[in-house]
């Protein structure tokens, strides 16, 4: 006790100094243990709705090592596999690419035109930005299925399915990214008596370009991410090949397959780096919504 | 008027226009020979992705007729005009919907819990072993890279259908995903703080509580409510593969040809869908502003 003194002071004499402050901490960490404690009985009950039980939950976790164990050496069986695989993938990547790209060009005008700063009118801000919003609700699975109804079994339905929902996220994204752009250097270009067009492609295209490019490049990685797996419902890809493994229960198979899938989004991640730094240079730009 | 231009002489300007000239026109050939390359890119990938845009234009109806019959009930009446009927099972809807909104919480909540001692473990301000460092950072990468419905159909052989597969499904990948969103905060984390706790006496635990949590909460609390938006967006997939949630419901109305019970789930799945990215946002404005106070 003495020491403590010796070291801290009058500790009574400083509580009463500083009253206020220790009141507010002290009110803080009660909130903050409140919110907690909501937080952890609504945890709490969630286990409870989804039926959870620690039976169940061991046991399923046994068969899950067993299952690991049997996923060893990862393997594709045999060339002839290896190469369906390998046809799988590369599909994949081109369903990612093409649905990016094509709905970055899509989305490029509509966001411009979404955008309030660009165009000043309200009414399309809002009109259009619901509809990115519809488009984007609705889950690419969804679209997926749908365009398999349409255009038949394969890749491109996972094309149009992947492009149609970009188009909502880069809508949405783009005119976002529009209106935050420096509005100093429009009037520049205004005060010399320039056409509204030209506003567009001295001043606000080229501030905003890098980030587009940022933006459309980390939609390609999550894009092949996605795109492996439409192949569930038959829009094509190597996903086709991970569901009926599973099936079918050829867990080396199955490795093998994520093996591939994990190989490939480290080497577009590494792509696109050298793409950004290349163009935008040195400065991490990304969206947290992904 | 005469204008008043002040000219380099000729002889001295014609060297800079050349300069000028030669930079310009190599700046066109790389942008032309990019665009070139796009174009090559875009046509091989095309022709892989069986991309058929007349096949397309002469489908073009059946889009058309899908949206059409998704709202036309059996009796032929549009289902404006009778939404009793059009959601006849609003009620099993609303409680599937419910327990996608569970599971997405559940696994949001386990991820936060699994990738907060990760994050950790990855910053390499708080962590000096480069091996612990290294293994955390793998492990938060598979984990963000392997797609949540892979996890899901692998849990379903694991724990069987239903929703406890999807939740761990949801769990695992976002640990993954907030576990390195996580540690470029903590990477970025006034040290200053740490080391005033360490000074004083503190252990490693006490100084991420008191030197590191206070920076980054805010930050944490923010990208946990995106992550949770996220995922029910996946939660209402994972029924695709009997992961449990409305997307159980949904596959079997779009694969059994029930129309009306398509838009009627969508509809109700978008509202849900806005509602809660709506909720977040509010919540997290009022978070950063309380913790920017």
């Amino acid at each position: 006790m003495r020491s403590s003194r010796s070291t801290f002071g009058d500790l009574a004499l400083i509580a009463a100094t500083h009253a206020a402050t220790i009141r507010t901490a002290e009110r803080k960490a009660r909130q903050g243990l409140g919110v907690a404690l909501v937080l952890l009985t609504l945890l709490v009950l969630g286990l409870w709705w989804i039926d959870f039980g620690f039976l169940r939950f061991f046991a399923g976790t046994g068969r899950l090592g067993q299952i690991l164990w049997r996923m060893l050496p990862p393997s594709p069986g045999n060339a002839e596999h290896f190469l369906l695989y390998w046809h799988a993938l590369v599909e994949t990547l081109c369903i990612a690419f093409i649905g990016t790209l094509v709905a970055a060009a899509i989305a490029l005008p509509l966001g411009l035109l979404a955008a309030r700063n660009v165009t000043g009118s309200a009414a399309l801000h809002f009109t259009l930005r619901r509809c990115f919003d519809i488009i984007r609700g609705i889950d690419r699975f969804v679209w997926a299925l749908i365009f398999v109804r349409v255009v038949g079994l394969g890749p491109f339905a996972g094309t149009l399915a992947i492009a149609i929902s970009n188009i909502g996220s880069f809508g949405k994204l783009f005119s976002e990214t529009f209106e935050g752009a420096d509005p100093k250097p429009v009037e520049g270009v205004v005060s010399t008596g320039a056409h509204r067009l030209h506003t567009l492609r001295f001043a606000i295209l080229p501030e905003v370009a890098p980030v587009l490019l940022s933006q459309i490049l980390y939609y390609f990685e999550s894009d092949t991410r996605s795109a492996t797996v439409l192949g569930i419902v038959g829009a094509g890809g190597i996903g086709l090949y991970l569901y009926e493994e599973i099936r079918v229960l050829e867990w080396t198979h199955v490795a093998f397959l994520i093996l591939m899938i994990l190989v490939t989004v480290a080497g577009i991640d590494a792509l696109s780096g050298i793409i950004r730094r290349w163009f935008i240079g040195k400065r991490p730009q990304r969206d947290p919504r992904r | 008027m005469a204008s008043l231009q002040i000219l380099l002489p000729a002889a001295q300007l014609a060297p800079l226009d050349a300069a000028y000239a030669r930079a310009k026109s190599a700046k066109r050939l790389v942008s032309f020979m990019i665009a070139a390359g796009l174009v090559i890119a875009v046509l091989s990938a095309g022709h892989v992705a069986e991309i058929d845009l007349t096949k397309l234009w002469g489908r073009r109806a059946e889009l058309s007729d899908y949206i059409d019959r998704a709202f036309t009930l059996d009796s032929g009446g549009r289902v404006f005009a009778d939404p009793v009927e059009w959601f006849w099972n609003l009620k099993g809807w609303l409680l599937l919907l419910l327990e996608t909104i569970v599971m997405s919480y559940l696994g949001t909540a386990l991820g936060f819990v699994l990738g907060l001692p990760l994050c950790f473990c990855t910053s390499s301000n708080l962590t000096r072993n480069p091996w612990i460092r290294a293994t955390a950072k793998r492990c938060l990468e598979f984990l963000r890279t392997v797609p949540d419905l892979v996890f899901a159909l692998i849990f379903v052989e694991a724990f069987g259908l239903g929703p406890l597969a999807g939740v761990l499904a949801l769990a695992l990948h976002s640990t993954g995903a907030l576990g390195k969103l996580f540690s470029e905060f903590v990477e970025n984390v006034d040290m200053k703080p740490v080391e005033g706790v360490l000074a004083s006496g503190g252990g490693k635990l006490a100084a991420i509580r008191f030197g590191v949590l206070p920076q980054v909460l805010a930050g944490f609390s923010s990208y946990t409510l995106l992550r949770f938006e996220i995922n029910v967006r996946e939660a209402a997939v994972l029924g695709y593969v009997g992961a449990g949630g409305i997307g159980e419901k949904l596959i079997e109305a779009i694969r059994k040809f029930y129309y009306t019970d398509v838009s009627a789930i969508l509809i109700l799945l978008i509202a849900t869908v806005f509602l809660i990215d709506m909720g977040t946002d509010r919540l997290r404005a009022s978070l950063s502003r309380s913790l920017s106070r």
